[in-house]
């Protein structure tokens, strides 16, 4: 029997949602590690029950959490983030140097090969590996030291490295994307690193097609399409076709092209989503209706998706991690909110329900789908 | 015996209920103190110090005998009260709220 297992990390605990393939009648578990922010929560691809946590507060700092029975238990692994060498400095938000200092884990990406391989991205911005299921990280400090490093800024949330992208094709060639430095690639499996944000264009820096400073908000890869990326930026929807050598704005009909996550369907490349933001200063969707955005040709042109959502009075927020979808035949697609609320839809974004509505801002949802 | 009150956070971490007694060998310091802890408990290693500095986390606060020792030296010897066991070594995260 086929079945979905949804883990959402919110501001004070993690929760685990789960359903038999049909997703009517949800199971929900939590909250685990009460009271503490769980930025993070996924499951290795290689091995259902092997789940990874990233959980912080700002008093005690950051610990990693691992199970190995699929949440029911769950121990502390290593926690250790040293930067590799002296680490430098990177720009404050003022421009005067600021030296690194690791704050957090944004987001855990496990191999798709090998369940003890896990990268983890971290503010200040860095990439973290560890190949023993967690217990001890090791910086793959090519990323940080290619060059641009020292002109890094962070952006309102921090100077974080939020998403990882594997080529589920190609372990040597992963892409990454940095708050507020934009998005850099590497074809040797971490060693060496390039920028790779051409056709970038924003407003509000300095030079507005600059090789590095854009706040690129998400990138998302569909396994089978490896060399199209699609990108929700501060402003703007982007897409590349050639493995991030050029971006092309694809933001099209949105009623905004501010938002945080962008994802792809499951089975069908070209099937994109987004949730429109008002603006950089209002995170609340336009006209207090939350709609998500599909578009089924890579971008351009995109059609509300309603059926189920809060259409008036609505003001949360979707961030960059809390949206997944599940492979099943007829594509799951899944997002949490800001107010708590985590919504799914079982039939590709056509219609939605809430599986829960009132759980602490919802900070990441990730899926999995079990066989 | 030396011992240890943990804020609420820490106790759940570490599967403790009230207060945590450690054997600490040599001089009590809160260097000695805290390795002894860490040793006992390895999960909090980060929680009270930076795991690289191994500087107090900066909402972390140390108190015996109604005294703030959070601003004196690592290897400071604690107050004698606190190493015969008479009082408790008290961690305190900074209050959060309204």
């Amino acid at each position: 029997m086929s079945g979905v297992r949804v883990l959402v990390g919110t501001r004070k605990g993690a929760f685990i949602l789960s359903a038999d393939g049909k997703r009517t009648d949800w199971k929900i578990e939590g909250p685990y590690f009460g009271g503490w922010e769980l930025y993070h929560v996924k499951a290795s691809p290689v091995d259902p029950d092997r789940l990874y946590a990233s959980q912080s507060t700002s008093w005690f700092g950051q610990l990693i959490q691992r199970s190995d029975d699929g949440g029911e238990t769950w121990s502390p692994v290593g926690n250790e983030f040293r930067y590799a060498g002296v680490p430098g400095t990177h720009q404050w938000y003022d421009g005067t140097p600021h030296p690194w200092e690791f704050a957090r884990v944004w987001h855990l990406e496990p191999s798709p090969a090998d369940a003890d391989t896990i990268f983890a991205g971290v503010e200040d911005a860095a990439l973290f590996r560890s190949v023993d299921g967690g217990n001890e990280w090791n910086e793959l400090p090519g990323l940080r030291e290619h060059g641009s490093g020292p002109a890094w800024q962070p952006g309102a949330g921090g100077m974080c490295l939020h998403t990882i992208v594997l080529d589920p094709n190609d372990a040597n060639r992963m892409f990454v994307a940095i708050s507020a430095a934009g998005v850099f690639r590497t074809y040797d499996g971490g060693e060496t690193w390039e920028p790779a944000n051409r056709g970038l264009h924003s407003e509000g820096i300095p030079d507005e097609d600059a090789e590095v400073g854009h706040c690129v908000h998400r990138i998302a890869m569909h396994p089978s399409a490896p060399d199209v990326l699609y990108m929700q930026k501060h402003w703007d929807v982007m897409r590349t076709n050639d493995g991030a050598d050029t971006w092309s704005e694809v933001s099209g009909n949105l009623p905004s092209d501010f938002g945080f996550p962008i994802d792809v369907h499951a089975h069908e490349p070209e099937t994109i989503y987004v949730v429109p933001i008002t603006s950089d200063s209002e995170h609340y969707p336009p006209e207090g209706k939350l709609r998500v955005y599909r578009s089924r040709t890579g971008g351009q042109e995109w059609e509300p998706l309603t059926k189920g959502l809060p259409q008036r009075d609505c003001y949360v927020n979707v961030l960059r991690d809390a949206m997944a979808v599940d492979s099943l035949d007829s594509c799951g697609v899944y997002f949490g909110t800001t107010g708590g609320q985590v919504y799914a839809s079982a039939d590709s974004g056509d219609s939605w329900e809430p599986l829960v509505r009132d759980l602490p801002a919802v900070l990441s949802v990730e899926v999995q789908t079990l066989s | 015996m030396i011992r240890v009150v943990l804020p609420a956070h820490l106790r759940t971490l570490a599967n403790i209920d009230g207060e945590v007694t450690l054997e600490v060998t040599g001089e009590v310091t809160q260097r000695s103190l805290l390795d002894a802890l860490e040793l006992e408990f390895p999960m909090l290693k980060g929680t009270l110090r930076d795991q690289v500095t191994q500087e107090r986390r900066k909402f972390v606060r140390f108190f015996a005998q109604e005294e703030d020792l959070s601003h004196e030296p690592p290897d400071t010897e604690l107050p004698d009260a606190v190493v015969s066991g008479a009082e408790p070594f008290i961690v305190i995260g900074a209050m959060a709220g309204g």
